[in-house]
Protein backbone atom coordinates (compact mmCIF):
# COMPACT_ATOMS: atom_id res chain seq x y z
CA UNK A 1 0.00 0.00 0.00
CA UNK A 2 1.46 3.18 -0.60
CA UNK A 3 1.49 6.32 1.94
CA UNK A 4 -1.96 7.93 2.44
CA UNK A 5 -0.09 10.51 4.00
CA UNK A 6 0.50 14.29 2.70
CA UNK A 7 4.47 15.15 3.46
CA UNK A 8 3.39 18.41 4.55
CA UNK A 9 1.59 16.50 7.48
CA UNK A 10 4.27 14.17 8.20
CA UNK A 11 7.20 16.98 8.20
CA UNK A 12 5.27 19.27 11.00
CA UNK A 13 6.54 18.07 14.56
CA UNK A 14 4.52 17.50 17.09
CA UNK A 15 4.04 20.05 20.05
CA UNK A 16 6.35 20.48 22.66
CA UNK A 17 3.96 21.13 25.40
CA UNK A 18 2.22 18.05 24.39
CA UNK A 19 5.17 16.27 24.61
CA UNK A 20 5.76 16.83 28.13
CA UNK A 21 1.98 16.57 29.08
CA UNK A 22 2.49 13.20 28.47
CA UNK A 23 5.01 12.72 30.60
CA UNK A 24 2.92 14.84 33.61
CA UNK A 25 -0.24 13.28 33.21
CA UNK A 26 1.57 10.15 34.60
CA UNK A 27 2.32 11.37 37.68
CA UNK A 28 -1.04 11.61 39.34
CA UNK A 29 0.42 13.69 42.30
CA UNK A 30 2.32 16.27 40.62
CA UNK A 31 2.20 19.89 40.76
CA UNK A 32 1.74 21.67 38.09
CA UNK A 33 2.74 24.90 36.68
CA UNK A 34 2.61 24.35 33.36
CA UNK A 35 -0.53 25.02 32.62
CA UNK A 36 -1.50 27.75 29.98
CA UNK A 37 -5.35 28.53 30.87
CA UNK A 38 -6.99 30.72 33.97
CA UNK A 39 -7.80 28.90 37.15
CA UNK A 40 -10.75 30.84 37.39
CA UNK A 41 -14.41 29.73 36.47
CA UNK A 42 -15.89 31.59 33.35
CA UNK A 43 -17.87 34.34 35.76
CA UNK A 44 -21.20 32.67 36.51
CA UNK A 45 -23.82 35.45 34.72
CA UNK A 46 -21.79 34.40 31.38
CA UNK A 47 -22.18 30.76 32.52
CA UNK A 48 -26.08 31.91 32.68
CA UNK A 49 -26.58 33.52 29.41
CA UNK A 50 -25.14 30.26 28.04
CA UNK A 51 -27.80 28.21 29.71
CA UNK A 52 -30.31 30.29 28.72
CA UNK A 53 -29.94 30.32 25.08
CA UNK A 54 -29.92 26.67 25.30
CA UNK A 55 -32.97 26.82 27.41
CA UNK A 56 -34.51 29.17 24.95
CA UNK A 57 -33.62 26.88 22.24
CA UNK A 58 -30.72 28.57 20.19
CA UNK A 59 -29.01 25.90 18.92
CA UNK A 60 -28.79 26.43 14.93
CA UNK A 61 -25.98 27.85 13.50
CA UNK A 62 -25.52 31.54 13.42
CA UNK A 63 -24.56 33.43 10.40
CA UNK A 64 -20.76 32.63 8.71
CA UNK A 65 -19.32 35.48 10.16
CA UNK A 66 -21.30 34.99 13.88
CA UNK A 67 -23.84 36.83 16.00
CA UNK A 68 -24.52 40.68 14.65
CA UNK A 69 -24.99 41.38 18.14
CA UNK A 70 -21.88 40.51 19.32
CA UNK A 71 -19.69 41.46 16.13
CA UNK A 72 -21.00 44.87 17.39
CA UNK A 73 -19.75 44.50 20.81
CA UNK A 74 -17.15 43.59 19.63
CA UNK A 75 -16.71 46.37 17.24
CA UNK A 76 -17.52 48.81 20.35
CA UNK A 77 -15.19 46.89 22.57
CA UNK A 78 -11.86 47.81 20.21
CA UNK A 79 -14.07 51.48 19.84
CA UNK A 80 -13.58 52.11 23.65
CA UNK A 81 -10.65 50.36 24.19
CA UNK A 82 -8.05 51.44 21.19
CA UNK A 83 -10.31 54.01 19.69
CA UNK A 84 -10.55 52.68 16.20
CA UNK A 85 -13.72 51.66 14.69
CA UNK A 86 -14.39 48.41 12.56
CA UNK A 87 -17.58 47.66 10.56
CA UNK A 88 -19.34 44.74 12.37
CA UNK A 89 -20.80 43.79 9.06
CA UNK A 90 -17.60 43.52 6.91
CA UNK A 91 -14.87 44.08 9.15
CA UNK A 92 -15.27 41.48 11.80
CA UNK A 93 -15.44 37.72 11.97
CA UNK A 94 -16.25 35.30 14.60
CA UNK A 95 -14.16 32.22 15.02
CA UNK A 96 -13.17 29.04 17.10
CA UNK A 97 -11.18 30.09 19.00
CA UNK A 98 -7.95 32.34 18.31
CA UNK A 99 -6.71 29.55 16.96
CA UNK A 100 -8.69 29.58 13.90
CA UNK A 101 -8.23 32.99 13.46
CA UNK A 102 -4.43 32.68 13.19
CA UNK A 103 -5.08 29.57 10.72
CA UNK A 104 -7.48 31.62 7.98
CA UNK A 105 -5.55 34.49 8.39
CA UNK A 106 -2.78 32.89 7.14
CA UNK A 107 -4.84 30.70 4.50
CA UNK A 108 -6.28 34.04 2.97
CA UNK A 109 -2.91 36.18 2.93
CA UNK A 110 -0.53 33.67 1.80
CA UNK A 111 0.99 32.44 -1.77
CA UNK A 112 2.99 29.43 -1.71
CA UNK A 113 6.85 30.76 -0.50
CA UNK A 114 5.70 34.01 0.66
CA UNK A 115 7.75 34.71 3.55
CA UNK A 116 5.88 34.64 7.60
CA UNK A 117 8.17 36.42 9.83
CA UNK A 118 7.51 34.29 13.12
CA UNK A 119 9.40 36.14 16.39
CA UNK A 120 10.22 33.29 18.67
CA UNK A 121 9.64 32.51 21.65
CA UNK A 122 5.52 32.47 21.06
CA UNK A 123 3.27 30.14 20.77
CA UNK A 124 2.85 27.05 19.21
CA UNK A 125 0.61 26.89 16.26
CA UNK A 126 1.87 30.13 14.29
CA UNK A 127 4.74 27.93 12.26
CA UNK A 128 2.88 24.71 11.38
CA UNK A 129 -0.03 26.69 10.28
CA UNK A 130 2.31 28.89 8.09
CA UNK A 131 3.61 26.09 6.78
CA UNK A 132 -0.13 24.62 5.98
CA UNK A 133 -0.77 27.58 4.18
CA UNK A 134 2.43 27.08 1.69
CA UNK A 135 3.67 30.01 3.39
CA UNK A 136 7.83 29.86 4.68
CA UNK A 137 8.40 30.62 7.97
CA UNK A 138 11.19 32.56 8.98
CA UNK A 139 12.09 33.40 12.86
CA UNK A 140 12.94 36.10 14.79
CA UNK A 141 14.85 35.01 17.39
CA UNK A 142 13.97 37.51 20.83
CA UNK A 143 16.03 38.82 23.28
CA UNK A 144 16.51 38.44 26.99
CA UNK A 145 18.21 41.86 26.90
CA UNK A 146 15.31 43.23 25.11
CA UNK A 147 12.81 41.49 27.34
CA UNK A 148 11.77 39.80 24.40
CA UNK A 149 10.33 42.77 22.52
CA UNK A 150 10.90 42.70 18.63
CA UNK A 151 13.09 45.48 17.84
CA UNK A 152 12.77 47.43 14.36
CA UNK A 153 16.58 46.32 13.52
CA UNK A 154 15.43 42.76 14.60
CA UNK A 155 12.63 43.03 12.34
CA UNK A 156 14.38 45.30 9.31
CA UNK A 157 17.05 42.62 8.81
CA UNK A 158 14.88 39.24 8.76
CA UNK A 159 12.95 41.62 5.96
CA UNK A 160 13.66 40.02 2.19
CA UNK A 161 12.08 40.69 -1.10
CA UNK A 162 9.34 37.57 -0.21
CA UNK A 163 8.35 38.67 3.63
CA UNK A 164 4.43 39.21 3.05
CA UNK A 165 3.33 39.28 6.93
CA UNK A 166 4.66 39.50 10.64
CA UNK A 167 3.11 37.56 13.02
CA UNK A 168 2.89 40.16 16.37
CA UNK A 169 2.49 37.61 19.45
CA UNK A 170 2.19 40.30 22.38
CA UNK A 171 1.34 39.97 25.52
CA UNK A 172 3.55 36.91 24.63
CA UNK A 173 2.80 33.60 25.67
CA UNK A 174 5.16 32.54 26.75
CA UNK A 175 7.86 35.10 27.94
CA UNK A 176 5.16 37.58 29.39
CA UNK A 177 6.90 40.01 27.24
CA UNK A 178 4.46 43.27 26.61
CA UNK A 179 5.30 45.89 23.96
CA UNK A 180 4.60 49.46 24.55
CA UNK A 181 3.39 51.94 22.46
CA UNK A 182 7.28 53.07 21.71
CA UNK A 183 8.32 49.91 20.62
CA UNK A 184 5.24 49.17 17.93
CA UNK A 185 5.54 52.76 16.88
CA UNK A 186 9.12 51.58 15.89
CA UNK A 187 8.57 48.82 14.35
CA UNK A 188 5.53 50.18 12.70
CA UNK A 189 7.73 52.79 10.67
CA UNK A 190 9.72 49.10 9.22
CA UNK A 191 5.98 47.55 8.21
CA UNK A 192 5.14 50.80 6.56
CA UNK A 193 8.39 51.40 4.78
CA UNK A 194 8.75 47.39 3.60
CA UNK A 195 5.15 47.15 2.62
CA UNK A 196 4.45 44.03 4.55
CA UNK A 197 1.37 42.84 6.74
CA UNK A 198 0.62 41.98 10.21
CA UNK A 199 -1.45 39.02 11.64
CA UNK A 200 -1.45 40.73 15.77
CA UNK A 201 -2.32 38.09 18.06
CA UNK A 202 -3.87 40.15 20.75
CA UNK A 203 -5.42 37.17 22.91
CA UNK A 204 -3.54 38.40 26.18
CA UNK A 205 -4.75 42.11 25.77
CA UNK A 206 -6.81 42.22 28.86
CA UNK A 207 -4.13 40.85 31.02
CA UNK A 208 -1.00 43.52 31.06
CA UNK A 209 0.46 45.34 34.24
CA UNK A 210 2.24 48.33 33.19
CA UNK A 211 -0.96 50.47 31.74
CA UNK A 212 -3.36 49.54 29.42
CA UNK A 213 -2.80 47.62 26.13
CA UNK A 214 -1.85 49.41 23.00
CA UNK A 215 -2.53 47.28 19.95
CA UNK A 216 -0.85 48.15 16.53
CA UNK A 217 -4.00 49.00 14.81
CA UNK A 218 -3.69 52.19 16.57
CA UNK A 219 -0.87 53.80 15.20
CA UNK A 220 -1.26 55.84 11.97
CA UNK A 221 -1.87 53.44 9.05
CA UNK A 222 -1.48 50.25 10.30
CA UNK A 223 -5.29 49.39 10.48
CA UNK A 224 -5.26 48.78 6.95
CA UNK A 225 -2.50 46.14 6.86
CA UNK A 226 -3.52 43.80 10.13
CA UNK A 227 -4.96 41.20 11.12
CA UNK A 228 -6.40 41.81 14.77
CA UNK A 229 -7.22 39.08 16.78
CA UNK A 230 -8.53 38.11 19.94
CA UNK A 231 -10.64 35.86 21.82
CA UNK A 232 -12.54 35.48 24.70
CA UNK A 233 -10.58 32.39 26.58
CA UNK A 234 -7.81 34.29 28.41
CA UNK A 235 -9.69 37.33 29.86
CA UNK A 236 -13.07 36.09 30.77
CA UNK A 237 -11.86 32.49 31.68
CA UNK A 238 -13.59 31.15 28.99
CA UNK A 239 -11.06 28.53 27.11
CA UNK A 240 -13.03 25.45 26.90
CA UNK A 241 -15.63 27.76 25.32
CA UNK A 242 -13.99 27.97 21.71
CA UNK A 243 -14.53 31.35 20.92
CA UNK A 244 -12.34 34.29 19.32
CA UNK A 245 -12.15 36.60 17.04
CA UNK A 246 -10.52 38.51 13.49
CA UNK A 247 -10.72 42.01 13.11
CA UNK A 248 -9.43 43.08 9.44
CA UNK A 249 -9.84 45.16 6.29
CA UNK A 250 -12.88 43.90 4.22
CA UNK A 251 -10.49 42.71 1.54
CA UNK A 252 -8.69 40.30 3.55
CA UNK A 253 -11.60 40.17 5.84
CA UNK A 254 -13.89 38.75 2.67
CA UNK A 255 -11.09 35.86 1.89
CA UNK A 256 -10.50 34.48 5.32
CA UNK A 257 -14.84 34.33 5.58
CA UNK A 258 -15.36 32.05 2.55
CA UNK A 259 -12.59 29.56 3.99
CA UNK A 260 -13.78 29.84 7.50
CA UNK A 261 -17.39 29.49 5.83
CA UNK A 262 -15.77 26.35 4.22
CA UNK A 263 -14.02 24.90 7.07
CA UNK A 264 -16.00 25.86 9.96
CA UNK A 265 -19.04 27.20 8.99
CA UNK A 266 -19.70 29.05 12.24
CA UNK A 267 -18.38 29.58 15.78
CA UNK A 268 -20.51 27.88 18.54
CA UNK A 269 -23.90 29.44 18.92
CA UNK A 270 -23.99 28.59 22.93
CA UNK A 271 -20.74 30.22 23.27
CA UNK A 272 -21.33 33.04 21.07
CA UNK A 273 -24.46 34.26 23.36
CA UNK A 274 -22.40 33.62 26.60
CA UNK A 275 -19.75 35.96 24.68
CA UNK A 276 -22.61 38.91 24.25
CA UNK A 277 -22.83 39.08 27.61
CA UNK A 278 -18.94 38.68 28.77
CA UNK A 279 -18.46 41.89 26.70
CA UNK A 280 -21.50 43.67 27.76
CA UNK A 281 -21.07 43.18 31.72
CA UNK A 282 -17.79 41.47 32.02
CA UNK A 283 -15.75 44.65 33.19
CA UNK A 284 -15.37 43.76 36.69
CA UNK A 285 -14.81 40.15 35.98
CA UNK A 286 -11.74 40.71 33.79
CA UNK A 287 -10.21 43.39 36.87
CA UNK A 288 -10.79 41.16 39.54
CA UNK A 289 -8.91 38.24 37.78
CA UNK A 290 -6.09 40.89 36.19
CA UNK A 291 -5.93 42.28 39.95
CA UNK A 292 -6.04 38.64 40.96
CA UNK A 293 -2.95 37.75 38.40
CA UNK A 294 -0.84 40.53 39.54
CA UNK A 295 -0.31 40.15 43.01
CA UNK A 296 0.55 36.00 41.51
CA UNK A 297 3.27 37.89 39.45
CA UNK A 298 4.61 39.98 41.87
CA UNK A 299 4.53 37.09 44.41
CA UNK A 300 6.36 35.14 41.82
CA UNK A 301 9.21 37.53 40.96
CA UNK A 302 9.85 38.56 44.32
CA UNK A 303 10.63 34.34 45.43
CA UNK A 304 12.59 34.25 42.18
CA UNK A 305 14.64 36.83 43.66
CA UNK A 306 15.27 35.57 47.14
CA UNK A 307 16.09 32.41 45.26
CA UNK A 308 18.98 34.38 42.95
CA UNK A 309 16.80 32.71 39.59
CA UNK A 310 17.57 35.56 37.02
CA UNK A 311 14.07 36.00 35.57
CA UNK A 312 13.63 39.65 33.88
CA UNK A 313 10.00 41.36 35.06
CA UNK A 314 6.87 40.62 32.41
CA UNK A 315 4.46 42.87 32.36
CA UNK A 316 1.54 40.68 30.41
CA UNK A 317 -0.34 37.53 30.12
CA UNK A 318 -0.06 34.74 33.21
CA UNK A 319 3.43 33.66 32.53
CA UNK A 320 7.28 34.37 33.90
CA UNK A 321 10.28 33.11 31.78
CA UNK A 322 13.26 32.69 33.94
CA UNK A 323 16.58 31.73 33.09
CA UNK A 324 17.97 28.58 34.11
CA UNK A 325 21.51 28.95 32.11
CA UNK A 326 23.97 28.62 35.20
CA UNK A 327 22.63 25.07 35.89
CA UNK A 328 24.56 23.95 32.79
CA UNK A 329 21.37 22.16 31.72
CA UNK A 330 18.80 22.05 28.81
CA UNK A 331 15.48 23.64 29.74
CA UNK A 332 13.83 20.06 28.70
CA UNK A 333 16.72 18.14 31.37
CA UNK A 334 16.06 20.60 34.09
CA UNK A 335 12.15 20.40 33.42
CA UNK A 336 12.40 16.55 33.49
CA UNK A 337 14.72 16.43 36.59
CA UNK A 338 12.34 18.81 37.89
CA UNK A 339 9.53 16.70 37.85
CA UNK A 340 11.07 13.55 38.79
CA UNK A 341 12.84 14.80 41.99
CA UNK A 342 10.24 17.36 43.63
CA UNK A 343 7.21 16.31 41.34
CA UNK A 344 6.93 20.21 39.51
CA UNK A 345 5.63 20.29 36.34
CA UNK A 346 6.96 22.76 34.33
CA UNK A 347 7.18 23.91 30.47
CA UNK A 348 10.77 23.68 29.00
CA UNK A 349 11.59 27.28 26.91
CA UNK A 350 12.25 25.02 24.10
CA UNK A 351 8.79 23.64 23.35
CA UNK A 352 7.87 27.82 21.91
CA UNK A 353 11.07 28.38 19.94
CA UNK A 354 14.80 27.12 20.16
CA UNK A 355 15.80 30.42 21.30
CA UNK A 356 13.66 29.47 24.50
CA UNK A 357 16.65 27.38 25.21
CA UNK A 358 17.54 28.13 28.56
CA UNK A 359 14.69 29.46 30.03
CA UNK A 360 11.15 27.68 31.46
CA UNK A 361 8.06 28.75 31.09
CA UNK A 362 5.93 28.87 34.64
CA UNK A 363 2.44 29.72 34.79
CA UNK A 364 1.26 31.65 37.08
CA UNK A 365 -2.75 30.48 36.48
CA UNK A 366 -2.94 28.98 40.10
CA UNK A 367 -3.75 29.91 43.52
CA UNK A 368 -1.25 31.97 45.78
CA UNK A 369 -1.14 28.64 48.04
CA UNK A 370 -0.66 26.43 45.16
CA UNK A 371 2.10 28.73 44.18
CA UNK A 372 3.64 28.77 47.46
CA UNK A 373 4.19 25.00 47.56
CA UNK A 374 5.77 24.50 44.13
CA UNK A 375 7.81 28.00 44.84
CA UNK A 376 9.38 25.44 47.78
CA UNK A 377 10.12 22.75 45.92
CA UNK A 378 12.01 24.67 42.77
CA UNK A 379 13.50 26.00 45.88
CA UNK A 380 14.93 23.12 47.28
CA UNK A 381 15.87 21.94 43.93
CA UNK A 382 17.85 24.58 42.50
CA UNK A 383 19.65 24.93 46.28
CA UNK A 384 20.44 20.98 45.76
CA UNK A 385 21.65 21.59 42.23
CA UNK A 386 24.39 24.30 43.20
CA UNK A 387 25.35 22.58 45.94
CA UNK A 388 26.40 19.70 43.28
CA UNK A 389 27.53 21.93 41.19
CA UNK A 390 30.16 23.50 43.85
CA UNK B 1 -3.98 50.67 48.29
CA UNK B 2 -7.28 50.64 50.89
CA UNK B 3 -9.19 48.50 49.28
CA UNK B 4 -6.66 46.23 47.86
CA UNK B 5 -5.73 45.65 51.20
CA UNK B 6 -9.36 45.04 52.53
CA UNK B 7 -10.36 43.05 49.58
CA UNK B 8 -7.33 40.11 50.25
CA UNK B 9 -8.00 40.60 54.00
CA UNK B 10 -11.40 40.10 53.70
CA UNK B 11 -10.83 36.71 52.64
CA UNK B 12 -7.60 36.05 54.15
CA UNK B 13 -6.90 37.76 57.69
CA UNK B 14 -4.31 35.50 58.72
CA UNK B 15 -2.46 36.25 55.66
CA UNK B 16 1.68 37.48 56.39
CA UNK B 17 2.00 41.18 56.24
CA UNK B 18 5.22 40.57 54.30
CA UNK B 19 3.27 38.96 52.01
CA UNK B 20 1.02 41.17 51.55
CA UNK B 21 3.34 43.26 50.89
CA UNK B 22 4.96 41.82 48.43
CA UNK B 23 1.96 40.61 46.53
CA UNK B 24 0.70 44.15 46.56
CA UNK B 25 3.99 45.84 45.43
CA UNK B 26 4.24 47.87 48.45
CA UNK B 27 6.65 48.57 51.47
CA UNK B 28 5.90 46.63 54.76
CA UNK B 29 6.17 49.50 56.81
CA UNK B 30 3.55 50.98 54.38
CA UNK B 31 0.85 47.90 54.44
CA UNK B 32 1.46 48.00 58.73
CA UNK B 33 0.71 51.88 58.88
CA UNK B 34 -2.87 51.26 56.66
CA UNK B 35 -3.50 48.35 58.60
CA UNK B 36 -3.09 49.97 62.09
CA UNK B 37 -4.88 53.55 60.80
CA UNK B 38 -7.82 51.53 59.50
CA UNK B 39 -7.91 49.69 63.24
CA UNK B 40 -7.91 52.87 64.55
CA UNK B 41 -11.04 54.76 62.07
CA UNK B 42 -12.79 51.33 62.93
CA UNK B 43 -13.04 50.53 59.21
CA UNK B 44 -11.09 47.37 60.14
CA UNK B 45 -13.63 45.86 63.46
CA UNK B 46 -11.86 42.60 63.44
CA UNK B 47 -10.10 39.30 62.13
CA UNK B 48 -12.85 36.68 62.62
CA UNK B 49 -12.75 32.97 61.55
CA UNK B 50 -15.21 31.42 58.94
CA UNK B 51 -16.76 27.82 60.56
CA UNK B 52 -18.46 25.63 59.00
CA UNK B 53 -20.19 24.37 62.98
CA UNK B 54 -22.11 21.42 61.18
CA UNK B 55 -18.89 19.94 60.64
CA UNK B 56 -18.49 19.64 64.20
CA UNK B 57 -20.43 17.94 67.31
CA UNK B 58 -21.36 21.47 68.98
CA UNK B 59 -25.23 21.65 68.02
CA UNK B 60 -26.16 25.08 66.98
CA UNK B 61 -29.19 26.70 65.62
CA UNK B 62 -28.89 29.94 63.56
CA UNK B 63 -32.31 32.00 63.28
CA UNK B 64 -33.00 34.88 61.27
CA UNK B 65 -36.03 37.02 62.66
CA UNK B 66 -37.86 39.99 61.33
CA UNK B 67 -39.06 42.34 63.92
CA UNK B 68 -41.79 45.12 63.09
CA UNK B 69 -41.40 47.98 65.38
CA UNK B 70 -43.13 51.32 66.12
CA UNK B 71 -40.28 54.10 66.21
CA UNK B 72 -39.95 56.60 69.32
CA UNK B 73 -39.80 60.21 69.06
CA UNK B 74 -36.23 61.42 68.51
CA UNK B 75 -34.81 58.36 68.28
CA UNK B 76 -35.96 56.64 65.88
CA UNK B 77 -35.17 52.75 65.71
CA UNK B 78 -32.05 53.37 67.38
CA UNK B 79 -33.27 52.92 71.27
CA UNK B 80 -35.09 49.74 69.90
CA UNK B 81 -31.65 48.08 68.45
CA UNK B 82 -29.59 49.08 70.84
CA UNK B 83 -31.67 46.95 73.14
CA UNK B 84 -31.69 43.86 71.17
CA UNK B 85 -27.96 44.24 69.85
CA UNK B 86 -26.98 44.40 73.93
CA UNK B 87 -28.09 40.64 74.34
CA UNK B 88 -24.59 38.43 73.69
CA UNK B 89 -26.90 35.52 71.33
CA UNK B 90 -27.82 38.12 68.91
CA UNK B 91 -25.13 37.90 65.82
CA UNK B 92 -26.56 41.02 64.02
CA UNK B 93 -29.33 43.56 63.79
CA UNK B 94 -29.77 45.17 60.60
CA UNK B 95 -32.57 48.31 59.21
CA UNK B 96 -34.31 47.02 56.44
CA UNK B 97 -36.45 48.99 53.86
CA UNK B 98 -39.84 46.76 52.95
CA UNK B 99 -42.24 44.84 55.07
CA UNK B 100 -40.52 44.86 58.46
CA UNK B 101 -37.99 46.90 60.17
CA UNK B 102 -35.02 45.14 61.77
CA UNK B 103 -33.27 41.52 60.72
CA UNK B 104 -32.19 40.16 63.48
CA UNK B 105 -30.03 37.27 63.25
CA UNK B 106 -29.69 35.25 66.41
CA UNK B 107 -27.36 31.85 67.39
CA UNK B 108 -28.45 29.68 69.92
CA UNK B 109 -27.75 26.20 71.36
CA UNK B 110 -31.22 24.53 70.60
CA UNK B 111 -34.58 25.47 68.40
CA UNK B 112 -35.83 25.94 72.48
CA UNK B 113 -33.36 28.56 73.52
CA UNK B 114 -34.09 30.32 70.36
CA UNK B 115 -37.76 30.23 70.81
CA UNK B 116 -37.48 31.48 74.31
CA UNK B 117 -35.37 34.50 74.19
CA UNK B 118 -38.05 35.19 71.03
CA UNK B 119 -41.12 34.78 72.83
CA UNK B 120 -38.92 35.75 76.58
CA UNK B 121 -37.23 38.62 75.73
CA UNK B 122 -37.14 39.96 72.15
CA UNK B 123 -41.37 40.29 71.73
CA UNK B 124 -42.01 41.42 74.89
CA UNK B 125 -39.78 44.87 74.42
CA UNK B 126 -41.43 48.32 74.41
CA UNK B 127 -42.21 48.96 70.70
CA UNK B 128 -41.61 45.82 69.43
CA UNK B 129 -45.16 44.82 67.31
CA UNK B 130 -44.32 41.36 66.12
CA UNK B 131 -41.81 39.10 65.00
CA UNK B 132 -41.73 36.13 62.34
CA UNK B 133 -38.80 34.02 63.28
CA UNK B 134 -37.20 31.63 60.42
CA UNK B 135 -34.74 28.58 61.66
CA UNK B 136 -31.70 28.29 58.83
CA UNK B 137 -31.67 24.43 58.03
CA UNK B 138 -29.05 24.54 55.59
CA UNK B 139 -25.82 27.16 54.92
CA UNK B 140 -24.63 26.48 51.11
CA UNK B 141 -22.51 30.13 50.97
CA UNK B 142 -21.52 32.34 53.45
CA UNK B 143 -19.63 35.80 53.35
CA UNK B 144 -18.81 34.86 49.81
CA UNK B 145 -17.49 31.14 50.88
CA UNK B 146 -19.39 27.95 49.25
CA UNK B 147 -19.95 25.61 51.90
CA UNK B 148 -21.20 22.83 50.00
CA UNK B 149 -18.14 22.07 48.12
CA UNK B 150 -14.51 21.87 47.75
CA UNK B 151 -13.10 23.49 44.94
CA UNK B 152 -11.01 20.91 42.23
CA UNK B 153 -8.24 21.97 39.71
CA UNK B 154 -10.01 20.04 36.85
CA UNK B 155 -7.61 21.89 33.99
CA UNK B 156 -5.37 19.48 32.04
CA UNK B 157 -2.02 19.48 33.50
CA UNK B 158 0.16 21.11 30.35
CA UNK B 159 -1.48 23.06 27.86
CA UNK B 160 -1.15 26.32 24.90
Amino acid sequence: MRSPLADKAVAIKPSGIRKFFDIVSEMKDAISLGVGEPDFDTPWHIRDEGIYSLEKGRTFYTSNAGLKELREEISGYIKRTQDISYDPVHEVLITVGGSEAIDIALRAMLNPGEEVLIPQPSYVSYEPCAILADGRPVIIELKAENEFRLTAEELRSAITDRTKVLILPFPNNPTGAIMEKQDLEAIAEVIREKDIFVISDEIYAELTYKGKHVSIISLPGMKERTVLINGFSKAYAMTGWRLGYACAPAQIMEQMLKIHQFAIMCGPTTSQYAAVEALRNGDDDVAMMRESYNQRRRFLMHAFKEMGLECFEPYGAFYVFPCIREFGMTSEEFAERLLAEEKVAVVPGTAFGDCGEGFLRISYAYSLENLKLALGKINAFITRLRSEKK
Amino acid sequence: MREQILAIIEKNSRIDMRELAVILGAEEITIANELKAMEEEGIICGYHTMIDWEKTSIEKVTALIEVRITPQRGQGFDNIAERIYKYPEVNSVYLISGGYDLLVTLEGKSLKAVSSFVSDKLSTLEGVLSTATHFILKKYKDHGTILAKKYEDTREKVSP
